[in-house]
């Protein structure tokens, strides 16, 4: 579940790290799940003053977090999240992680269990070069920020941020906040209606709340 | 537990320097002393008073003026306080004198490192070749039972005599990770940081098992006595040799051994078709029982293998491991060894769910190594960059320079 490996590059990346510290207010008890390298831990820890604890299942992941100071465990959002008791944190962080897990829905609910609030960042699949390349090529498509071919991708539940919202609307999950970026890693007005943030936006990070 | 195995075979070691008899370490140890009296008793888990107490113990580096910077080590089962130092019975250089010292990842420009003999030891702490000051004759099976508790509460009481109220770190592997879990449940306000390293909360019934073997080859050695070698003037050496020859092989792995050794033959081109040591593997295994018994006591064997038997953390709370950990403020840092099957990653991550489950603050590390239980003790990057970098972290919300 490690952010790297989901090939999203690192300035991408960054950009949606800044999204996310943004909704998370200072001196909160978080939890990032998939936390890879401790990039995204180490924003917050240092910008918003958090209390930061990370799941990452690659070891070399794991090792590098704790060398850094970090403290994270070795684990895997698919599994190990029910070990959590309800409430253990403030907020539940899943960066650019969700497709790359095996029971989406699971993860998601389990999130709002152990936190008040969840904070989740994707790919949208709807995006427009996307459709292009499926729709118009008929090919499973190939990006810059999606560069792995189907049969090597650890990502193996893409969705679309429309499917998202309808997950949200499936599981109770109140969608307090929404932030979309385009592929230049601009927002998106707020104002903006469903159809264009799905069709424009190449990645969004969602506030959740029960 | 064990101690480094990470020599070549024993064929081309050049043997120990005996520096001095491993007798005169358990009344007159080289080592600092703390003496309780019956003023100060030891209430054991047993129900039985420890009435006298001595307490064996090395000191590394300087303590600051808060008294904040202390770390507590814990050694295993056949370790002892000799941490970073000379040993003063076998000459060899400490067993962790890789991880503590000046610049190393337990830093004692940084820290004050503090290593006592366990209680039930051999080395200058209370054990049963002590002299039991009420019939003025070694303990031996008088001694009553001890548990790894009772170890943490003697150390415990040394803490309280260099006037430490917490310690910054509790650190150890094996039955020293044992201690480390004990402290942070027995005594959490007085544990900023813990690295419990390939242990287990509970000794598995497997490695009873194990301890089993190696109790009954001691009681099995006719010179074993009933435990009263000492008085009798006799030492149980095969039995106890032989003990640590089963309880070595543990402490290893079979890919370890095989790079190691495989079926190379030992100073000979073809079998002799008998029963030496024509195997690389068993000359070694040998030397490993031969040179054990020249620092150890069969007694202390017995109690400190039978203390980590009787571990069971969770017993003592309803059953339930969390529960030993419920409201810590202890920051954890929990290490495994992929090819450790003695104290397996399964069991310490046992530990770590525990402790998410009390919503502790918890680090945990598996380590890729083919070197089994022992990589603890090894030159391991990985570990000693895990371990440098959540005390430097722990120092850091400790305040420590």
């Amino acid at each position: 579940m490690n952010a790297p490996s989901t090939g999203m590059p690192r300035n991408a990346a960054r950009v949606d790290h800044l999204a996310i510290a943004e909704l998370v207010p200072p001196g909160m008890r978080v939890l990032d799940v998939g936390c890879g390298d401790g990039s995204l831990l180490t924003l917050l820890e240092a910008t918003r003053g958090v209390d930061g604890r990370g799941i990452e299942i690659s070891q070399k992941g794991v090792n590098e977090c704790v060398a850094r100071g970090l403290s994270v465990i070795q684990g895997d959002a698919d599994t190990d999240l029910v070990d959590y008791p309800d409430d253990a944190f403030d907020y539940v962080i899943l960066s650019q992680t969700l497709q790359a897990t095996r029971q989406p829905r699971a993860v998601v609910e389990q999130m709002l269990r152990i936190g008040r609030k969840a904070i989740v960042s994707f790919p949208n699949f709807g995006h427009w070069r996307i459709r292009g390349l499926l729709g118009l090529k008929g090919r499973m498509p190939v990006t810059g920020s999606l560069p792995h071919s189907w049969y090597d991708t650890p990502n193996i539940h893409f969705c679309t941020i429309r499917d998202f919202v309808v997950l949200c609307h499936e599981i109770d999950a109140r969608i307090e906040k929404g932030i979309v970026l385009n592929a230049r890693g601009e927002r998106i007005g707020l104002n903006a209606p469903w159809w264009f943030w799905n069709l424009f936006g190449q990645q969004a990070v969602f506030l959740l709340s029960r | 537990m064990p101690t480094s195995t990470d020599t070549a075979p024993p064929a081309r070691l050049p043997a120990a320097p005996r520096q001095g008899d491993a007798h005169d370490q358990v009344d007159n140890p080289s080592s600092l002393v703390a003496r309780f009296g019956p003023d100060e008793s030891l209430l054991l888990d047993s129900g039985r008073r420890l009435d006298h107490l001595q307490i064996a113990y090395q000191t590394y580096g300087t303590l600051n003026a808060d008294k904040s910077n202390a770390i507590l080590v814990c050694h295993a089962l056949t370790g002892d306080q000799h941490v970073a130092n000379r040993h003063p019975v076998t000459g060899k250089p400490g067993w962790w004198s890789d991880m503590v010292g000046s610049g190393k990842p337990i830093d004692t420009d940084r820290y004050f490192v503090i290593c006592s003999n366990a209680l039930g030891g051999c080395m200058g702490t209370t054990g049963p070749a002590s002299l039991n000051p009420e019939t003025g004759r070694p303990w031996a099976l008088e001694l009553p039972v001890i548990t790894i508790r009772d170890m943490v509460r003697a150390q415990a009481k040394l803490i309280d005599r260099l006037g430490i109220d917490a310690l910054f770190s509790v650190a150890g592997g094996s039955m020293g990770g044992m201690q480390v879990l004990q402290w942070a449940a027995t005594y959490p306000e007085r544990v900023f940081s813990a690295l419990p390293i390939a242990t287990a909360a509970r000794h598995s019934s497997q490695n009873i098992a194990f301890a089993e073997v190696g109790r009954q080859a001691v009681m099995a050695d006719p010179d074993w006595r009933g435990g009263r070698y000492l008085v009798e003037g006799t030492s149980p050496k095969k039995g106890l040799a032989v003990a640590r020859m089963a309880a070595h092989i543990t402490y290893l792995s079979d890919d370890a051994l095989h790079r190691k050794f495989g079926r190379n033959l030992q100073d000979r081109d073809r079998p002799t078709f008998g029963f030496d040591a024509d195997f690389q593997i068993e000359s070694y295994l040998r030397h490993q029982g031969m040179t054990f018994v020249d620092r150890f006591d069969a007694n202390s064997y017995l109690y400190l293998t039978r203390a980590m038997d009787y571990f069971d953390l969770a017993a003592g709370h309803e059953g339930r491991l969390a529960n030993a950990f419920k409201g810590s403020r202890t920051r954890f840092c929990v290490v495994s060894f992929t090819s450790d099957w003695l104290f397996p990653t399964v069991e310490n991550k046992a530990v770590v769910r525990a402790l998410n489950a009390a919503a502790a603050s918890v680090s945990f590390v598996e380590i890729e190594t083919d070197r089994g239980h022992d990589a603890f003790l090894l030159d391991e990057p990985e570990l000693y960059a895990t371990i440098r970098g959540f005390l430097s972290s722990a120092a850091h919300a400790r305040g420590i320079g």
